[in-house]
């Protein structure tokens, strides 16, 4: 469904990517690990047209990506849903009009048919009863459900999660786990999360890839990465607080800085 | 020192151009839209209603106490000369050619252009226009351009708006306090206003209009998505709409007297 060959990207002259490669299978959940900073997000969007790769291929449905023209990424967003890290509702409709936003801009059903949509599309997340409400009184992770409710509205054959499970609690973790392994099976999705929640994507992912100092360092189903033999995996699977990646920013020597006063 | 001096100079400069090429960019791509977003004029009605409808108690207001002030000052300059009874035409030359769409624009960029250009930099900060990218909405075309039309069509309402009130205030105070003839303060305005006059406050209302909504969208669209840049981008664009329309309004006068 999505390939990445070799891609490099940076900005401002640091590198980002440096020969990056992915597998997206069809049908499959597929977490994408890593520690904060290390691009997971950048490489979504790549993957959906928002950044362009400097060098190397990024493929959708056997699409060169840097090669479409503006109007075909459009057409094929259409086919992808997204949930962004925090809902990202537009602020000014209420739970309703924000899932039938996608549908009001790119279709002419009928009303009465765009409710019946809206509506399954709230109750698939258990939110039919919050119809009216404005995002303001939404909790955090009624939001994301919102938002993940108009992720899929459009049938999206490719969901993307941008770390789902940040700052919720953790019942709103346990309902947001259960709808992305859920909508996947039951919709026939194919899936990619992003997070560097190591235990809670376990759970749900089918494939995992670890990304680190713009590389995959590892790759593979969820229990051989964390049996992993790399300290840099280990540590990151584990959570350990220094290792491979060090513990302090790297920072001149301790005492001649304290010493030291900038003029 | 005049070396450095005259390399910030041109990095000044330079930067002066650059933004200028950006709002000459973003302002033909809106032009470009036009013609489609007028045929979504529900969603145009909305932001009248947002940017116009909103301003309305401010500018009356003020369109109020403006046309006091003009009357009092009128008439102590007219009575001067014995011609007090040439108040109204005073006052509402000044309102409809000048004061009407000049402080009107000023308002409007203090009141709905602050309102707009942090509506779009807190939909930024918010990933909100992001997420429209992602569901194949341009954000430009679905959120901008209603905004941008809406505060064109709404100021030349504003002013005129504006200067209606203004002129009852200076007829409150010229006539029924200052004791100005009711009749010669009307007939005399009736007699030397000309449909030109009428036209040049709503030419320079409308050429305001354009300029103080490009820069409240541009400023918002274009801001940092932190708290600091939201808040830099409202500042901008009332600062940047102010000295605009004072520029425009001197070269729109130069070139209509």
């Amino acid at each position: 469904m999505v390939r990445l060959r070799d891609v490099h990207f940076s900005v401002q002259r640091r590198a980002i990517f440096d020969g990056v490669e992915v597998d997206i299978r069809r049908g499959s959940v597929t977490a994408v690990m890593g520690p904060s900073g290390t691009g997971k997000t950048t490489l979504l969007r790549l993957i959906t047209g928002q950044l362009l790769a400097d060098r190397g291929l990024v493929e959708v449905e056997g699409r060169d990506v840097a090669a479409m023209s503006r109007p075909e990424i459009y057409r094929m967003r259409r086919r992808m849903g997204m949930l962004f890290q925090n809902g990202a509702l537009l602020t000014d409709l209420n739970v309703y009009e924000n899932v039938a936003f996608p549908l009001r801009e790119h279709t002419n059903l009928p009303e009465r048919l765009l409710r019946h949509v809206v509506l399954t599309k709230l109750h698939a997340v258990g939110l039919r009863g919050a119809w009216n409400l404005m995002p303001a009184e939404l909790s955090g992770g009624m939001a994301r459900r919102v938002a993940l409710a108009r992720a899929i509205v459009m049938d999206p054959q490719l969901l993307i999660y941008d770390e789902p499970f940040v700052g919720l609690d953790p019942i709103s973790l346990g309902m947001v786990l259960r709808l992305i392994r859920r909508l996947n099976d039951s919709l026939g999705l194919t899936s990619i999360v992003v997070s560097h929640d190591v235990r809670e994507i376990s759970a749900v992912s089918d494939f995992c890839y670890l990304l680190s100092g713009g590389r995959i360092i590892a790759s593979g189903p969820p229990a051989s990465l964390a049996d992993s033999g790399s300290e840099e995996v280990r540590q990151f699977m584990h959570g350990l607080p220094d290792g491979p990646v060090p513990f302090h920013y790297p920072a001149p020597d301790y005492a001649g800085q304290l010493r030291h006063l900038p003029k | 020192m005049i070396v450095s001096l005259a390399r910030e100079l041109l990095v000044s400069l330079r930067t002066a151009l650059e933004a200028l090429g950006a709002y000459t960019l973003f302002g033909l791509r809106l032009v470009a839209e036009t013609p489609r977003a007028l045929l979504r004029f529900g969603l145009v009605v909305q932001q009248i209603h947002n940017a116009g409808a909103h301003s309305l108690v401010i500018i009356m207001m003020s369109g109020l106490f403006v046309g006091m002030v003009l009357g009092l000052q009128g008439f102590d300059l007219l009575e001067r000369f014995g011609s007090e009874e040439s108040l109204g035409t005073a006052a509402a030359l000044g309102l409809l050619k000048e004061l009407g769409p000049v402080v009107t624009a000023l308002l409007f960029a203090g009141r709905a252009g602050t309102a707009l250009a942090s509506e779009l930099g807190l939909m930024r900060a918010t990933d909100q226009l992001a997420a429209m990218e992602m569901m194949a909405v341009d954000p430009v075309r679905r959120v901008v351009m209603p905004r941008f039309l809406g505060g064109i069509l709404s100021m030349p309402l504003l002013a005129a708006i504006f200067s209606m009130i203004g002129l009852f205030g200076a007829q409150l105070v010229g006539v029924q306090l200052m004791g100005v003839d009711s009749g010669q303060f009307w007939s005399q305005m009736r007699g030397a206003v000309e449909f030109g006059d009428v036209m040049e406050g709503v030419l320079k209302s409308a050429v305001f209009g354009v300029a103080c909504s490009l820069i409240a969208v541009f400023e918002g669209y274009h801001s940092v998505p932190t708290a600091e840049g939201v808040g830099r981008a409202t500042t901008r664009t009332v600062v940047i709409s102010s000295v605009v329309v004072l520029l425009l309004d001197y070269m729109l006068t130069a070139v209509m007297l």
